[in-house]
C-alpha cells in the first residue's frame, strides 16, 4: 500500500495558497477510511455495510485563530479552494503564495498481519455464528445476542509549512458481543468487547467465543441481581475496565486545551501531590496493537509515553500542536482527530496505570465490606470542577471479604483529586480495555487500563433504599 | 425537482432486473465559529456530500438487504458502491420481513423547515454573534471567572431518497446554534454553567438569554455541597427532563421492540405511565427542532401517540421492524447519515403540557432536589433492563423554594417506575435541539446518593 493521496508537490502549492495571507502555520491533512460492517442478530446475518470516506482537511493558523475547512475533492484546484476557504481567517497582511519546502515522506506501515479487504466475508459470519452459539450454551435464559464485527483501513498523510510530510496506515478491528437474559425479575445484558489496531489476527475462535461466553454470563448472573447501595462505600474495581477512572477523574483534566483556559481542576499543579503515592499514570500511543495505539498522531507527531503521574505527583500533561506552540514547546504525539472533517486537539491514546505488588484476591479479603466492580462501561467528566462518573455494568457486593451479590446497573460519582487520593491497594493483575472516548463531538479509539485497586470510598449511585 | 433527488433517480437506473435499489444522497454546508478572549479561536467552513446504497434480493427464504456507502458523488464511487452493496447482500441471511418502504398513500405536510438567512447572512455577522455572546458572559458577572468556549454554528442540509419500489422524497433543513459554557468562582470551588440558544436561522437566536442562563446556571451552583443520600422526590427541569424523555422514546421504537430490548415490549393496553402522562412523537409540529417532512425510508412523517394518559398505545416503526411485528410503518425510520441503515426512532417527542408553571410544581413538591445537569447518561442508564442512575448537579428544594446548590450526586431509579411515579407535569413546554422538547416533571422515590 502506497501513501500517493495527493503528490508531494500538490501539497506543497496547497501549503502555500493557504499561507499566502499572512498565516504562520498551514497544515494539510488528507485521509482515506474504508470500513467494514455486519451484525448477527438472533442468528441473522444482516447490517453488511462497506464505506468509503476519502477528502482533506486544511487548517491555517493566524496568532490565537485557526481558521479550517475540508473537502472530498482531492484535485489541486479543490484543495486550493480549501485552503482559500481555511485562510480566510487571516485578514490583510500576505504578500502572496509562499514558496514551502516540503520534506521526503515519513511513511508508517500497519503491522496488521491479515488485512480487511483480504477476508472472505463467509469466515467473518462463521465467527459471529461461532460467538452467537457459545453465548447460547451457556444457558437458556440466554433470549437475544447480538454480534458485530467492524473493521476499518485508515491511511492519512499530513503535512505542514514547518516542512513536516509524515504518514500512517491504521488497520482497527472491532468484535462486540451483547446479550440479553431474560428472567422472573426481568431482563439484563451482558456485553463483552474485543478491539485493537489489528487486522483480522485479532478474532481467534476461541477468543470470540470467550468474549461471547463472557457475556452470557455477565447477563444471566445480573438476574439475582439486587439494587446497588446509595451512598460512600469502599469499591475494589477488576483489572482492565477500571482504567476507565483514570480516563475521567484526570486523563481529560491533564489535557492541555483544558489547562490552557484554566478549566481544568489540574492546571497548575505540575509537581504537586495530586493523588496517592500509588497512582503512575502514564498515557501511551506506543503499546502495538492496542486499541489507542498510533506510529504517529493525526498532526504526523509520533505517539509517545508520556508518564502523567509519578508514584501521586503531577509530571506532565498532554500536548497538541496548537497547545504546545503557544507554550513554546513540542507536541507529546497526542494531536487526535476523528477524521479529515475534524480539526485536532489533545486527545488521550491509552491510559494506564501501572501496576503494583499487592495480590487481586487478597484485596477483596481484606475489604470487609464494599463494592466489586468486574465490569465498568464508560464515564464522563466535568473537568472545570473535577465530578466525573462511571458505571457499573458487572459488580457484586464484598461481604466479610468475599465476593457475594450480584448489583444492578448504575453510575458511581466522584471528584478527581478526591477520589486519586482515595487508591489504597493497586495489584499486579495488569490488563487493558478498549473504549471509545467522545469530546466535543469527535469520537476516537482509546485504551485504558489498569490492576486490580481498591478506592477507600466512593459514592455508589444505586437505588437501594 | 431537488437536484439531489435527480443524482438518486439517476444512480437508480443500474438497478438490474432482479433487485431493488434505494438511495439516500445528502448535503450539507456547515459554518462553526468559536470565541475566546474577544477573537475568533477557530472558524470552520466545510461542505460535505455522499450517498448510502442499499440493495435488496428476493429469495425463497425471504429478501437479502447489502449497504455501502460513500462521502461523495464522484461516479467512481458510485460503481463501487453498488458492486459491494451486491456483494454484501449475497452474504445476509433471508428473511422474509426484510423489505423497502412503498408509497402508503400517506401524504406529506407541508412544513417550512429552512431558511435562506442562514446562506445569505454574512460570516462578519455570525463571528459577531459568538463575541458578543462570550462578551456578555464574562461582564455579565463579577463571578464569572472563565468563558470556555462561545459557539456560533449553523447548518443548511438537504436530501433525497429514492427507490426502484417507487420512493420519491427530498427535503431541506437549516439550523442555527449559540452556545457557551461559563466556568463561574467567588474564592471557593469552580462551577459550571452552560446556556444555549437554537433556531432555524441566526436572526431567531436569542444571544442575551444564551448568556444569562449560562450565567444563571454557574452561579447559583457556587458553594454546592454533596449532600447525604436520601430518598424524595425530584423535579428534572425542562432540558433535563427532554433527555428524559429521548431515553424512554429509545424503549418506545419498534425496533427495540422487535429485538426483544424494550422493557415495554408485549404491554400495549397496559397502565405505564400516571395518568398525566401523555407522550407523542410529532415531526409533524414545525415548532419542534426534530420536525421533519418525510422519515428515513422517505415515508411521510406522521404524528403518533406513545402513551396516552398513562397506557401504552403503541411503538414507532420503520418497514422492516413494522413487518416484524405485523403492522405497517408509522413513518419514523431515522437514519444516522450516509453511513447508516434505516431503523425505527423517535424524532420529535413532547410530553402533553400540564396546567402549572415550574414554581407551583416546587410549591407542591414542598422538598426534594432540583435537577439541573446530568452527567453519565450513557453510562448510567440501561435501556433494556430499565435502570437509571445519573449524575447530576442542581439544588435542594426546601419548603417549596429553590435551597442550596448540590454537587456530585446521582438520582437513581428505574424508567419503569419513574413512569409510574410522574407527580407534576409542567406548562413550561421548552423547544429543544434533539429529538425531544422538555418541560419540568416532578417523580416521587428517587433515591439520592451522596455521602
Amino acid at each position: 500500500m502506497n501513501n500517493t493521496l495527493v503528490e508531494h508537490d500538490v501539497l506543497a502549492r496547497t501549503l502555500g495558497e493557504a499561507m499566502a495571507r499572512g498565516a504562520e502555520f498551514a497544515e494539510v491533512f488528507v485521509e482515506d477510511r474504508t470500513t467494514s460492517s455486519a451484525m448477527l442478530d438472533q442468528r441473522r446475518v444482516e447490517q453488511l455495510s462497506s464505506g468509503h470516506d476519502r477528502g482533506a482537511g486544511i487548517r491555517v493558523v493566524v496568532g490565537d485563530t485557526t481558521g479550517f475547512a475540508h473537502t472530498a475533492d482531492l484535485t489541486e484546484s479543490g484543495l486550493k479552494a480549501a485552503a482559500r476557504a481555511a485562510a480566510a481567517v487571516a485578514r490583510g497582511g500576505g504578500g502572496g503564495v509562499r514558496e514551502i519546502a516540503l520534506g521526503a515522506l515519513r511513511d508508517n506501515p500497519s503491522h496488521a498481519t491479515i488485512l480487511p479487504g483480504d477476508v472472505d466475508k463467509a469466515r467473518k459470519i462463521e465467527l459471529m455464528n461461532r460467538a452467537d452459539d457459545a453465548a447460547r450454551s451457556e444457558g437458556s435464559s440466554i433470549t437475544q445476542v447480538q454480534v458485530a464485527l467492524g473493521d476499518s483501513t485508515r491511511q492519512f498523510i499530513v503535512a505542514n509549512s514547518d516542512g513536516l510530510f509524515a504518514g500512517d496506515h491504521q488497520v482497527r478491528t472491532r468484535f462486540n458481543v451483547s446479550c440479553i437474559a431474560k428472567g422472573d425479575t426481568g431482563m439484563q445484558t451482558g456485553y463483552r468487547p474485543i478491539a485493537g489496531t489489528r487486522g483480522f489476527e485479532l478474532l481467534s475462535a476461541d477468543a470470540v467465543a470467550d468474549a461471547a461466553r463472557g457475556a452470557a454470563r455477565q447477563a444471566i448472573t445480573k438476574l439475582d441481581a439486587r439494587p446497588a447501595p446509595s451512598g460512600d462505600l469502599p469499591v475494589v474495581l477488576a483489572g482492565g475496565s477500571g482504567g476507565i477512572l483514570f480516563h475521567e477523574a484526570c486523563g481529560h483534566g491533564l489535557e492541555a486545551d483544558a489547562i490552557l483556559k484554566q478549566a481544568s481542576v489540574y492546571a497548575g499543579k505540575v509537581g504537586q501531590l495530586v493523588a496517592s503515592p500509588l497512582v503512575t499514570l502514564v498515557d501511551d500511543g506506543t503499546v502495538e496493537g492496542e486499541w489507542g495505539y498510533l506510529a504517529i498522531d493525526d498532526e504526523g507527531r509520533p505517539g509517545a509515553r508520556n508518564v502523567l503521574i509519578e508514584n501521586g505527583v503531577l509530571t506532565e500533561y498532554m500536548w497538541d500542536y496548537l497547545r504546545s506552540r503557544k507554550e513554546g514547546r513540542v507536541s507529546s504525539g497526542n494531536g487526535r482527530r476523528q477524521s479529515y472533517q475534524h480539526l485536532p486537539m489533545v486527545r488521550m491514546t491509552n491510559t494506564y496505570l501501572l501496576e503494583g505488588d499487592s495480590d487481586a484476591d487478597e484485596i477483596v479479603a481484606q475489604t470487609p465490606y464494599g463494592v466489586y466492580v468486574a465490569q465498568l462501561g464508560g464515564g464522563q467528566v466535568n473537568t472545570a470542577t473535577g465530578d466525573f462518573v462511571f458505571g457499573m455494568t458487572a459488580a457484586f457486593m464484598i461481604e466479610d471479604g468475599k465476593i457475594t451479590a450480584p448489583l444492578r446497573d448504575c453510575n458511581l460519582i466522584g471528584n478527581g483529586p478526591d477520589v486519586l487520593q482515595r487508591v489504597d491497594a493497586v495489584a499486579s493483575d495488569f490488563s487493558m480495555t478498549p473504549g471509545t472516548c467522545g469530546k466535543n463531538g469527535q469520537s476516537v479509539p482509546v485504551g485504558t487500563g489498569q490492576a486490580t485497586m481498591r478506592l477507600t470510598g466512593v459514592t455508589i449511585g444505586g437505588a437501594a433504599a | 425537482m431537488s437536484q439531489l433527488l435527480e443524482h438518486a433517480q439517476r444512480i437508480l437506473e443500474s438497478a438490474r432486473g432482479d433487485e431493488e435499489i434505494e438511495v439516500y444522497v445528502a448535503s450539507g454546508v456547515d459554518t462553526e465559529v468559536q470565541s475566546y478572549q474577544g477573537e475568533v479561536e477557530e472558524l470552520t467552513t466545510a461542505t460535505s456530500n455522499g450517498f448510502g446504497i442499499r440493495i435488496l434480493n428476493d429469495g425463497a427464504g425471504g429478501a437479502r438487504v447489502g449497504t455501502a456507502w460513500a462521502g461523495s458523488l464522484d461516479d467512481e464511487a458510485i460503481v463501487n458502491a453498488l458492486r459491494e452493496a451486491r456483494d454484501n447482500a449475497t452474504f445476509a441471511t433471508e428473511d422474509e420481513f426484510v423489505a423497502f418502504a412503498r408509497p402508503d398513500g400517506v401524504g406529506a405536510v407541508s412544513l417550512t423547515l429552512s431558511d435562506d438567512a442562514v446562506a445569505s447572512t454574512p460570516l462578519e455577522e455570525k463571528i459577531a454573534m459568538a463575541i458578543e455572546l462570550e462578551r456578555l458572559v464574562r461582564g455579565g458577572d463579577t463571578r464569572i471567572r472563565q468563558v470556555d468556549s462561545a459557539n456560533y454554528s449553523d447548518y443548511v442540509a438537504e436530501a433525497a431518497i429514492a427507490s426502484t419500489t417507487g420512493i420519491r422524497a427530498s427535503y431541506a433543513r437549516t439550523g442555527a446554534y449559540v452556545s457557551v459554557e461559563a466556568i463561574a468562582n467567588d474564592g471557593g470551588d469552580d462551577q459550571t454553567g452552560w446556556g444555549l440558544s437554537a433556531g432555524r436561522a441566526p436572526h431567531e437566536l436569542d444571544v442575551e438569554k444564551a448568556a444569562a442562563d449560562a450565567i444563571r446556571r454557574a452561579t447559583r451552583m457556587l458553594g454546592a455541597v454533596k449532600p447525604k443520600s436520601f430518598k424524595c422526590t425530584a423535579v428534572f427541569d425542562p432540558r433535563t427532563a427532554a433527555t428524559l424523555f429521548s431515553i424512554i422514546g429509545g424503549a418506545l421504537s419498534g425496533e427495540a421492540v422487535v429485538r426483544g430490548r424494550s422493557f415495554f415490549a408485549n404491554r400495549v393496553g397496559e397502565m405505564v405511565a400516571t395518568p398525566s402522562f401523555t407522550l407523542l412523537d410529532d415531526p409533524t409540529d414545525a415548532r419542534h427542532f426534530g420536525a421533519s417532512v418525510y422519515d428515513g425510508e422517505g415515508l411521510a412523517c406522521r404524528r403518533n401517540v406513545l402513551i396516552e394518559k398513562g397506557q401504552l398505545r403503541g411503538f414507532v416503526y420503520d418497514t422492516v421492524s413494522a413487518r416484524r411485528a405485523g403492522t405497517a410503518s408509522t413513518g419514523s425510520a431515522v437514519r444516522g447519515g450516509i453511513a447508516g441503515s434505516p431503523s425505527a426512532g423517535c424524532r420529535a417527542l413532547q410530553l402533553a403540557p400540564g396546567h402549572v408553571d415550574q414554581a407551583e410544581i416546587l410549591r407542591r413538591v414542598g422538598n426534594g432536589v432540583f435537577v439541573e445537569s446530568l452527567i453519565g447518561v450513557h453510562s448510567g442508564v440501561n435501556p433494556v433492563s430499565g435502570d437509571f442512575s445519573v449524575g447530576v448537579t442542581g439544588l435542594m428544594i426546601r419548603d417549596g423554594q429553590l435551597a442550596e446548590p448540590v454537587r456530585e450526586i446521582t438520582v437513581a431509579s428505574t424508567l419503569q417506575r419513574m413512569l409510574l411515579d410522574v407527580v407534576q407535569v409542567g406548562n413550561d413546554l421548552e423547544w429543544l435541539p434533539g429529538a425531544a422538547a422538555g418541560q419540568s416533571v416532578a417523580i416521587d422515590n428517587i433515591a439520592v446518593s451522596g455521602t
